[in-house]
């Protein structure tokens, strides 16, 4: 297959070289806001496009591509490597963000004349040019330099709507946590380099010959760092105040990509690392099982609908991660094939969750644009008032609930594959823990249908709860063709599994984990034509049978619901959401998730003031961070005495510090 | 394959609803009544089937996608299990997932189909089935792994074939026998019997299944009932199948040993139903996590 662009890193400078200039020409368009839109949704659009057609060949291309910009006159160089794992990272990036890109033209509405649409297309197209830089760096400075730049543009784009409260201590929130996970970047990759003795990553190969406690201190300084960033549990306590307050194309791009690029650096800082042992592989597999029990269970309480969704992806980043404790497992204990099969399954649910969370993020946007508010109890009704959108979000929760046929089924069927694989190949108490493994991700993949199946019945179906839901229009055709494209590789993917499974088990393989052969094809299920062709026409007969059923129905009597005979159903009868989880909350999760209710009721015989109250921040940072966080602030307060206020101290405090560095130039020779 | 592929098909369409009759007739019979025939499912089908239906004007598509996802599934998912020595049409490495999660589809339908009416009696049923799957389905999972463990293979078919050639039976008896336990209580859990359901009403304090098809009428309902006959039969084939006798040679006779397992397991399930009262709903997660701690130290048993 001849790529419409070279494999060639050529391809990624004109990328990033139109996000620029396009950013830079939206400041530049200054207080003409349709102006400004319209050049930053071309940039990033056309950006993207270039950016994906270039990367997907890199994909299988066995000789990485480099490429140095340098200035000796400063000192620096910009240096990139565009190889599979890249790649890998990168198509996702630039599909979301060209999705997002189109969906956003109509979604945001500006004054005609302000500087809001210029600034937010600015840090749109950084973001996006910043993403790919992430990916792309060969050297840990540009790579921090663009990891940086990434948490500013998304922070400025998070606050895009800074009038409220909420949105600005959500963005102050990302600010720190972010930045807290960067603090372990730093000195990771400070120590990185002083072993290997530069910053360039092709020198890194240096650390494979390091003792095995600095190889765990760099393994566990990764997996804060860019654990804080991924939402692993549990560092994820910026993402469901940061995703929900975003506007929803900057969500679907956070949730679906921003992310991912942090596992791209945990999967790059591991192929530097020597192979690491057992026990750490069945720690990152329990700390990924355990996020994605305590997401799932999160957002099936939530009553935002894009914070139940921030939720769902603490989820599944956890099941990534518990992918990737096993593989860690399997290679230290030397179970290849079974390694193999849970790096696979780890790596397409990467793709997969960018894909169906895009989706669900874009839709879900339409529904708020549509009524206004992010409520599920403002919402409902809304597949009969916006039947396309409704649609594309039904096939976003059957995705990511991990239905047959759609993505979400093979990746999380590879998963299963290879904890079987690992139980039945393992010792008695390693297989014990794998076949529980198996049956906590059970639990898992039916809590999803629990929150899936609540968000689409209270948000789309019954009756409207509120003015705004029942005067609801349906989505622009921009909104939908952006939606319809991740829908579209949903369907593809699920279909037709061989071609990512391909895509995946070539040089990508070779280069994350060098010690696994090709994958056994006895131990996959038989994906290949056969199987697409089968598949598809069980899909297409499903539909055709649906569609001949709705239209033989098309005269039947229309009447109220008759629900056992209520003469007068009302939307204050219908389950909310609440009421839809109230069951598992109260049998099946423990206390430590539930949110923190204070409430006071009088005693007495007659009413008397009572009082609930709700906490609404995540248990984890009201529980364990912000106990941490009051602590060092009052061990802080102590240096407050040296602020003593009079000019006079101060003075004194220069005066003593020039004697004591004159005393110590002195001695020193 | 054509031969088991006709043959499942055949057994699967023709003999679902009379599994239902036989129950209805044993619960009748313990109680002291004469009961329905045996074929009264066939005649409310085909009554079903020939009458208007009415819809609610909330509902959309998804209520009428329902009925059909909940009837195509039990033929898919009866494709992967062999039907004692009748062995499957088709079969794969891994079919045991798809088999579980064909059932989610049919459920995610189900429970949406449910909530599309608006109803709170429906919304109702579609939140305590939704809950009671997540503790249902573990079970289910780990009655897969035992098999697999027992057979060293992750298909359906030769996890069961290994059952049928006689030898891990004394081996692993105790195992096999909790792990057969746990299928039929997962049977009654999941196809809306007592003690976790009461087919036979719609009341509030009954409503898991029965509720969620309130609103359907007509030929809806008819596939509605269809579909839920073929789960039942389907799920009563994973529990008969561990007491089935290897091939004999002949497929008539394997089918007709076969038909006669199945009508004795409905004749079991209408006993059990007979001799215990509905649960109280809230004892209803501690009894399916009670059998998902069964079929764990069954598994924990072949670990040893």
């Amino acid at each position: 297959m001849t790529p419409i662009f070279p494999a060639d890193i050529n391809g990624m400078l004109l990328t990033l070289a139109i996000f620029l200039t396009g950013g830079l020409l939206c400041l530049l368009a200054g207080p003409r806001a349709r102006l400004a839109h319209l050049l930053g949704a071309a940039s990033a659009a056309i950006a993207s496009a270039i950016g994906f057609a270039s990367a997907l060949p890199a994909l299988s291309a066995a000789t990485p591509q480099h490429m140095t910009l340098a200035l000796p006159a400063a000192g620096i160089g910009l240096t990139l490597t565009l190889d599979p794992l890249a790649a890998f990272f990168l198509l996702p990036v630039f599909l979301l963000t060209f999705c997002g890109a189109l969906y956003a033209i109509d979604y945001l509405h500006f004054p005609a004349r302000g500087w809001r649409a210029g600034l937010h297309w600015f840090f749109f197209n950084t973001l996006g040019a910043s993403m790919a830089v992430v990916v792309l760096a060969a050297n840990a400075l540009v790579f921090m330099l663009a990891w940086e730049l990434m948490s500013l543009s998304s922070f400025f784009l998070v606050t895009h709507d800074y009038q409220e409260e909420k949105v600005r201590q959500a963005g102050w929130l990302y600010l720190v946590a972010t930045h807290l996970g960067a603090a372990f970047l730093f000195f990771l990759f400070f120590e990185a380099s002083r072993v290997a003795g530069s910053l360039d990553f092709a020198s890194f190969a240096a650390l494979r010959a390091l003792p095995i406690d600095s190889v765990l201190l760099l393994f566990f300084a990764a997996l804060i760092g860019f654990g804080a960033k991924a939402g692993l549990f549990p560092m994820h306590v910026w993402l469901p105040d940061a995703h929900p307050a975003a506007p929803s194309h900057v969500s679907a791009i956070m949730s679906g990509v921003m992310i991912k690029t942090a596992i791209y650096g945990l999967l790059r800082m591991l192929t530097f690392l020597p192979p690491l042992p057992a026990w750490v592989g069945i720690a990152v597999a329990l700390l990924g099982i355990t996020g994605a029990l305590f997401g799932i269970a999160m957002a099936a309480t939530q009553t935002d609908i894009k914070r139940s969704l921030a939720y769902s992806t603490v989820e599944n980043i956890g099941l990534i991660f518990l992918g990737f404790g096993l593989w860690l497992f399997c290679l230290a204990t030397g179970h290849p094939t079974a390694a193999l099969l849970a790096l696979l399954g780890a790596l397409l649910h990467i793709w997969n969750h960018s894909l169906f969370k895009g989706l669900l993020f874009l839709g879900a946007g339409a529904l708020v644009h549509a009524t206004g508010n992010r409520e599920l109890s403002a919402m409902g009704g809304l597949l009969r008032r916006m039947p396309l959108t409704g649609s594309l979000l039904f096939f976003g929760a059957a995705a990511i609930s991990a239905l047959p046929p759609l993505n979400g089924f093979i990746s999380e069927w590879l998963l299963y594959l290879s904890l079987f694989q690992t139980g039945q190949e393992a010792a008695a108490g390693a297989a014990f823990l794998f076949m529980l493994l198996a049956i906590l991700l059970a639990l898992v993949g039916g809590m999803v249908m629990l929150v899936m199946t609540r968000l689409l019945g209270v948000a789309l179906q019954g009756e409207p709860r509120s003015q705004a839901a029942a005067t609801a229009h349906e989505s622009s055709p921009l909104l939908l063709a952006a939606m319809a494209i991740p829908a579209g590789f949903c369907l593809l993917v699920g279909i037709a599994p061989q071609m990512p499974i391909g895509l995946i088990n070539g040089p990508l393989i070779a280069l994350v984990s060098p010690g696994c052969a090709g994958i056994d094809a006895a131990l996959l299920p038989p994906f290949g034509p056969t199987w697409s062709l089968a598949m598809l026409t069980a899909l297409l007969l499903l539909v055709a049978v649906v569609a001949l059923r709705i239209w033989r129905g098309r005269h039947a009597n229309r009447l109220a619901t008759w629900g056992c005979g209520y003469p007068n159903p009302n939307t204050r009868m219908a389950y909310t959401g609440g009421s839809y989880s109230q069951l598992a909350q109260d049998t099946v999760f423990c206390s430590c998730v539930l949110p923190v209710a204070a409430s006071t009721r009088g005693a007495a015989f007659f009413p008397s003031p009572a009082s609930f109250s709700q906490e609404r921040l995540d248990p984890v940072l009201l529980r364990w961070f912000l106990p941490l966080f009051h602590k060092l602030a009052e061990q802080a307060y102590a240096f407050r005495r040296l602020q003593a206020g009079q000019l006079n101290i101060y003075v004194l405090y220069i005066f003593t510090t020039t004697i004591l560095l004159l005393g110590w130039s002195i001695m020193t020779p | 394959m054509l031969i088991r592929l006709l043959l499942h098909l055949l057994l699967l369409a023709g003999l679902s609803p009379l599994l239902i009759g036989v129950i209805t007739r044993t619960k009748a019979i313990i109680a002291g009544r004469q009961g329905a025939p045996l074929w009264q499912p066939y005649r409310d089908l085909w009554k079903l089937f020939r009458k208007e239906m009415v819809l609610s004007s909330t509902t959309t598509w998804v209520f009428r996608a329902g009925p059909v996802v909940g009837i195509v599934v039990p033929i898919l998912a009866a494709l992967l299990i062999p039907f004692g020595a009748i062995g499957a049409p088709v079969s794969f490495g891994g079919d045991l997932v798809l088999f579980v999660y064909l059932f989610g589809l049919s459920r995610f339908f189900t429970v949406l189909a449910a909530l599309d009416t608006g109803s709170s009696f429906e919304g109702m049923g579609a939140a305590r089935e939704a809950t009671f799957s997540c503790l249902a389905e573990p079970t289910l999972f780990v009655a897969f792994i035992v098999l697999a463990r027992i057979s060293g293979s992750f298909t359906l078919e030769t996890m069961f074939n290994t059952l049928l050639v006689g030898n891990s039976q004394s081996v692993y008896g105790v195992s096999l026998i909790l792990t057969a336990i746990c299928l039929f209580i997962i049977l009654l859990a999941e196809n809306c019997r007592i003690p976790f359901d009461d087919p036979n009403t719609h009341l509030e304090l009954t409503m898991i299944h029965e509720v969620m098809v309130l609103d359907h009428s007509g030929p809806d309902l008819g596939l509605i009932l269809y579909g839920a006959a073929m789960k039942l039969m389907v799920m009563a084939t994973l529990v008969v199948n561990f007491i089935m006798p290897p091939a004999t040679g002949s497929l008539l006779v394997d089918a007709g040993l076969y038909v006669a397992a199945l009508l004795a397991l409905a004749v079991g399930v209408g006993l059990v139903e007979s001799s215990m009262a509905r649960l109280r709903l809230i004892k209803v997660p501690q009894l399916l996590i009670g059998t998902s701690l069964l079929s764990f130290f069954a598994l924990v048993l072949l670990l040893r």
